[in-house]
């Protein structure tokens, strides 16, 4: 007798299905939530400049935020992104001092961000030192330098031309910004979803010495992920200084912590091995209607940093809860 | 999908409890300051709205960001921006940083002015400078001579050798020295701005001139170390400490008899005049141009130089009759 094959299901829910139920699908039910309060609450929030104009408030975050993604994924952190920021802005400053042209400058302020980069990623994967402790450090120290370099004083005179970065629209009112921003998005996505090193990513997050013993040279792709983390943040300076013009020590400060906020709203896990970029994406969005809707709504900035917090322990508590109590039922 | 539905209604609640905010026909002025929840800005804006009750028909915006950065300033004029507000008072954490940001703000019909702490001339229609360096050196020098009728020694203790303020105030003090006779400006000596060192050097003026009767210190940090040191020397009552300081912190020092009085401007008149202006330039009853005169109220009016600045008035002078009031403000 022929036995009957039994069929197996390659999965046991429809990939619909898991869309519908995943992180994404729940963060983008929050952002549309979101957007359709604040067209609601405020009358100027439906005006195509107006929302333009907010897109600054997070394409810079994001584009490091990105770069974040895939690190903490691989189970590192980099805490100096900021001062990176700032260190490569003093540098662009000074450059522009000396009669850099633009696309001096915009090398510049990449060069150092991937300078500053390789730096903690030595430190890090060469030394063997905790990424944290490394990037506290380096958080202080490229900061300081900037601080040594500028004292109260601020750099300004860049180019005329340079100002494009971040004030220009490629199209419409589409900003420059906001195109680089969706670019590094596919290409990150693409990255770390679609390639062999995007799966060493994830196999190094979820067990280092697994993916050592598997072949991945571990400490090589960390060791990029930190340079890409530092050119980010250089390109992230490059945007910020030509938006603001000028540049002081105290540029960018806190930002560390904003964009580590929207990697863990984004859903990546901060102990590493899981995440995605279009998580990320959206929760960039998510942070950035908040922001601007909330101050439309002239409300005092400390509010908002207390309403963003709550989002991000509510969006990461409520599915635990949800699943803890559905395990009960069952 | 109960968890979209727990995530929205938080979402809601929220929305609801910050929205309210009427959308009168008022004239709408945003008073923008470095951060919120300093003292100094919370009384300008009681100033504010003391200006807006007399003019009528006037709508406060008191905003700020969380921390004094350029960055959160930017977010806050954007969100202004898009709501049309008709005028933007900003107290500037940066003067470059926040240049392209309000020129757009006046590209869009926003009028634009600055106050307290400035913004470069492409960025506003006018500064209102607290006070100007004239009248801050000759009252100084005032509150001193004010209770010698017959004259005495005094000496200055400044904050360092290099702190241009402070050097600009003393020379301005020394150009008018010859309009009260008998005041004897024996020494001047530098604390630095650190509490120990302008102790010690008080100590030591007060060794060297046995007949001194007054010390000038026009910086908040020397005065208050200066007060500690007479009280400990046993001088109150034969040395006047008197100078630039903050009611919060030269309390004690007044009480004790330490310090008569001293002077600082008063951060109610500060606001209540820059709304003035800022009504007066949005609703064209004004135009901000080198040499014009614009009235600001009770204030009387400021009077614009070539970079379209002017000063409001005297430093305000507190002694026992008033301290009480300040003292929790700023």
């Amino acid at each position: 007798m022929t036995p009957t094959a039994r069929q197996i299901p390659d999965r046991l829910t429809t990939p619909a299905q898991r869309l519908f139920k995943s992180w994404e699908a729940l963060l983008l039910a929050v952002a549309i939530g979101i957007f359709v309060l604040n067209s609601f609450a405020s009358p100027y929030f439906l005006n195509v400049w107006n929302l333009s104009d907010a897109t600054f408030n997070f394409t810079e975050k994001a584009m490091i935020a990105f770069a974040m993604a895939l690190l903490i994924i691989s189970g590192e952190i980099d805490l100096s992104v900021a001062s990176i920021i700032a260190l490569a802005s003093t540098a662009m400053g000074a450059a522009a001092q000396f009669g850099a042209g633009t696309t001096e400058l915009v090398l510049i302020g990449m060069g150092v961000g991937m300078l500053c980069g390789a730096f903690n990623a030595v430190l890090v994967t060469i030394m063997g030192l905790p990424s944290i402790v490394v990037t506290i450090g380096t958080m202080s120290l490229f900061r300081g330098i900037s601080f040594i370099v500028l004292g109260d004083g601020a750099f300004r005179g860049y180019p005329e031309s340079f100002a494009f970065f971040g004030q220009g629209y490629i199209w419409w009112v589409f900003s420059f910004e906001i195109f680089l921003f969706a670019i590094f998005a596919v290409i990150y996505a693409v990255v770390l979803h679609k390639t062999n090193f995007g799966r060493a990513v994830f196999a190094i997050g979820n067990n280092a010495t697994g993916a050592l013993f598997s072949g991945i040279r571990v400490q090589r792709v960390k060791f990029i992920l930190f340079l890409l983390t530092g050119l980010m943040a250089g390109v992230a300076a490059v945007c910020l200084t030509s938006r603001l013009g000028s540049t002081r020590p105290s540029i960018a400060l806190g930002w560390e912590l904003e964009v580590i906020t929207m990697v863990v709203l984004g859903g990546v896990n901060i102990l590493g091995g899981s995440g995605s970029i279009p998580g990320v994406v959206i929760a960039a969005f998510v942070m950035g209607l908040v922001t601007f809707g909330l101050g439309l709504l002239n409300v005092p900035g400390i509010v908002m940093s207390i309403f963003l917090g709550l989002l991000l322990i509510g969006v990461i508590a409520l599915p635990r809860l949800w699943a803890q109590l559905a395990a009960r039922r069952a | 999908m109960s968890v979209l539905k727990a995530m929205l209604s938080t979402v809601a609640v929220a929305a609801t409890f910050v929205a309210g905010t009427a959308q009168a026909d008022d004239v709408r002025i945003a008073l923008v300051v470095k951060a919120l929840g300093i003292g100094f800005f919370e009384a300008a804006a009681k100033g504010a709205e003391e200006a807006a009750a007399e003019l009528g028909g006037v709508e406060i915006i008191y905003t700020g960001p969380t921390d004094t950065t350029a960055e959160g300033q930017i977010e806050v004029i954007n969100s202004l921006i898009a709501q049309q507000v008709d005028a933007i008072a900003i107290s500037a954490n940066d003067t470059d940083a926040l240049v392209p940001t309000l020129k757009k703000a006046m590209q869009r019909g926003i009028t634009v002015i600055s106050w307290d702490s400035g913004v470069a001339p492409e960025g506003r229609e006018l500064h209102l400078n607290p006070s100007s360096n004239p009248l801050i050196g000759n009252m100084i020098i005032k509150l001193a001579a004010d209770h010698l009728p017959d004259g005495g020694d005094v000496a200055v203790l400044s904050a360092t050798t290099t702190s241009t303020n402070q050097n600009i105030w003393i020379d301005e003090m020394k150009k008018v020295m010859g309009n009260y006779p008998g005041v004897n400006l024996v020494a001047t000596v530098y604390g630095d701005d650190l509490a120990d060192k302008s102790y010690r050097e008080t100590t030591g003026l007060i060794q060297t001139y046995p007949d001194l009767k007054a010390i000038i210190a026009p910086t908040s940090v020397g005065i208050v170390a200066a007060a500690q040191a007479v009280a400990d020397a046993g001088k109150i009552g034969e040395v006047n400490v008197t100078g630039l300081g903050l009611p919060s912190e030269m309390a004690g020092a007044i009480e004790s008899g330490a310090s008569q009085s001293f002077a600082i401007w008063n951060p109610i008149d500060l606001g209540y005049s820059a709304t003035m202006l800022a009504y007066n330039l949005a609703t064209d009853k004004a135009e901000a141009a080198a040499g014009a005169e614009i009235p600001m109220g009770r204030m009387g009016s400021l009077t614009l130089d070539e970079n379209t600045e002017g000063a409001m008035a005297d430093p305000f002078v507190y002694d026992s009759s008033n301290i009480d009031d300040f003292k929790s403000i700023f």
